[in-house]
């Protein structure tokens, strides 16, 4: 099961997640950027798949990206991945609106 | 299972107001697009005596999810369902056919509910300000997505698909890319997704797939019927599309999926001139420190050295033309009235600072001759009566989400229980889940003043909320759509569109919507 399942089945808030879904908005279709976590530890985010282009195409938009940054609805759990820890985006950015970059729609 | 740990690095007001009063907050969010739904669905978990009313002046919610997303975009929609579950909440109702400014006035809204947050995007567009532009053939791309997605106000656009072979788009962004893929698409994958009937058609119809029958010599014309038995037999297209951007390759404001999506269309030559792909240092700089326009301008660069093919007849182009601003319209001696061009001049880029480069005229024009403009530069919000805002921003003053006062020389002062999301607080960027974090900000907003005494406590408010409001809309005789009236239209355009094999027909006029709806 993926990520964004995982933390649906231990009850967890995922952002982009509703309560009634296992996923995010896009309910797993790669078409938003809802579901993006962090990899706190750069061992275990080697240890993963490199993203597709779709993937990387999705996380291209997505809010307070970091290095090792990836969409739980793509991280798929496995023996190997034993305690990784995921971060969530931290939402306390600015959102002035001189000053801010605009983000293509 | 393997077991971890999820740190949440958030910080989430709502946990303090889980047992707070169970006495309602009255909140109305004014628009039910993506910023209005995420707005009204962490107002309702946040709060457990909030009642969430959303008003629309479409009898159909969503905003541009249902107007905007191109139709050959489903998974983009998906987000509907979730938005579909919060407005079920027994805590939230939906008022569709209710406008602001017109229905129901701002004063009015603020004093039936402790807290109105306007949610409702951005419904005109920037104008270039040139001459020429009021000729007809040029549309805003606002104008042509909400006409091929059934918009009801532009049901009648009608736009001229058959005097012209060639359609000129001003502007890199996304929704030009989607106005271009549309123009270009084979009418067959079109067909079997939620395009409206009526654009469908005008595709089809299009010169794109004929000859025009004027460019034809008269005897020409009598073997005309085996022309284009031979035409369609050899997918026989000639339409171009020029994307005209400003700036260049490094700058356009497009993203990869997108791109890459248009570059591979079928059957359509991409034309890209490498003397545009040249960086400067400072482009070099700006590409450094963005990964979108990065990875966009890797795309060009790639889709530029391939180049086209020997042009082989009958093969529709796409071209993206950089260093070009739109400086005049052409007007046409044979149609009065319409537009035959457009006249551009080229363009240098210019630092100003902060790693920023700006177009400049260079005094040398060229023209692109079109039958159709498309002018994609820009959403622009309305303001309404007794609304502060700001005119050269076209956004709402607002402090974190909370409405502020125009007054100059004032300190900032903050209109009580006013409060803005989405395009209307930030300006027309972003994407859906853009607003996700909008609403997380604007709703921090309103539980901070909530805590603080800032907004009239629910205790002692007087509001009427809901109540008040239904009372209101029928002393004025106006019957709001509730959400089973979207229901009974959602289900109806899936009817439909299963006699099709489309996911559904859409509803395109106010008369039909309302017929099924009401």
């Amino acid at each position: 099961m993926s990520m964004l399942e995982a933390a649906h089945e231990h009850d967890i808030e995922l952002e982009g997640k509703d309560e009634m879904s296992s996923s995010g908005a896009c309910e797993g279709s790669l078409a938003c950027s809802t579901c993006h976590v962090i990899v706190m530890d750069v061992d275990y985010y080697n240890k993963l798949e490199d993203p597709t282009d779709e993937e990387n195409d999705m996380l291209d938009l997505a809010f307070g990206l970091t290095e090792t940054s990836r969409l739980g609805c793509q991280v798929i759990a496995s023996p190997e991945l034993d305690g990784m820890r995921l971060a969530i985006p931290s939402a306390t950015r600015n959102f002035a609106v001189d000053g801010y970059v605009p983000k293509p729609h | 299972m393997t077991a971890m740990a999820i740190f949440r690095s958030r910080t989430w007001l709502s946990r303090s107001f889980s047992s707070l009063s169970s006495h309602p907050l009255r909140v109305c969010v004014v628009g039910s697009g993506p910023a209005g739904m995420y707005t009204a669905e962490k107002m309702l978990k946040a709060h457990q005596g909030a009642e969430v009313d959303i008003i629309d002046r479409l009898p159909t919610p969503f905003g541009l999810v249902r107007s905007g997303v191109a139709p050959d975009h489903p998974e983009t929609k998906i987000v509907t369902n979730q938005f579909s579950r919060v407005a079920q909440n027994d805590r939230c109702s939906f008022f569709g056919k209710v406008t602001l400014g017109s229905s129901i006035s701002l004063s009015e809204l603020r004093n039936l509910y402790d807290v109105v947050v306007l949610a409702y995007g951005a419904e005109s567009d920037r104008a270039l300000g040139i001459p020429g532009e009021d000729l007809s053939g040029i549309y805003s791309a606002r104008e042509f997505v909400w006409w091929y997605n059934g918009h009801p106000d532009c049901r009648n656009l009608s736009p001229d698909l058959k005097n012209t072979d060639t359609a000129v788009i001003l502007g890199q962004g996304n929704v030009a890319l989607d106005v271009a893929r549309i123009l270009l698409r084979p009418t067959e994958e079109l067909a079997t997704t939620d395009i409206a009937c009526h654009a469908l058609a005008a595709l089809e119809q299009s010169s794109i797939r004929f000859l025009p029958l004027q460019s034809l010599a008269l005897n020409q014309r009598s073997c005309l019927k085996s022309v284009i038995c031979c035409a369609k037999r050899m997918s026989y297209y000639y339409r171009k599309v020029y994307l005209v951007g400003r700036r260049g390759p490094a700058q356009a404001a497009c993203t990869a999926k997108e791109l890459r999506e248009i570059l591979g269309t079928k059957k359509v030559q991409i034309h890209i001139k490498e003397e545009d792909l040249h960086k400067s240092p400072e482009d070099e700089e700006e590409l450094k420190n963005s990964r979108i326009r990065k990875r966009v301008y890797e795309l060009l660069s790639k889709a530029a050295t391939t180049g086209p093919s020997l042009p082989s007849s009958g093969q529709r182009e796409l071209h993206f033309v950089f260093f070009r601003k739109p400086d005049s319209f052409s007007e046409s001696a044979e149609y009065p009235g319409h537009v035959s061009g457009v006249h551009l001049e080229k363009t240098g880029l210019k630092g100003v600072g902060s790693g920023k480069q700006i177009a400049v005229g260079s005094g040398q024009f060229e023209d692109i001759e079109c039958g159709m403009v498309l002018k994609s530069v820009g959403y622009k919000s309305v303001p309404v009566p007794s609304l502060p805002f700001d005119h050269k921003n076209g956004v709402v003053p607002n402090a974190g989400g909370r409405v502020i006062s125009d007054t100059s020389g004032d300190p900032e002062l903050i209109e009580q229980g006013l409060y803005v999301c989405g395009w209307l607080k930030r300006g027309p960027t972003g994407i859906i889940g853009t607003n996700l974090h909008c609403a997380e900000e604007t709703v921090a907003s309103i539980l901070h003043d909530l805590e603080h005494g800032l907004i009239a406590s629910p205790s002692t408010s007087t509001k009427p909320g809901r109540e008040g409001l239904l009372q209101l809309l029928d002393d004025r005789n106006v019957r709001a759509v509730p959400f089973s009236g979207w229901e009974k239209i959602d289900c109806e355009e899936r009817k439909l569109g299963s006699l099709k094999g489309k996911p559904r027909v859409k509803l395109g006029s106010w008369e039909d919507l309302l017929k099924v709806a009401m």
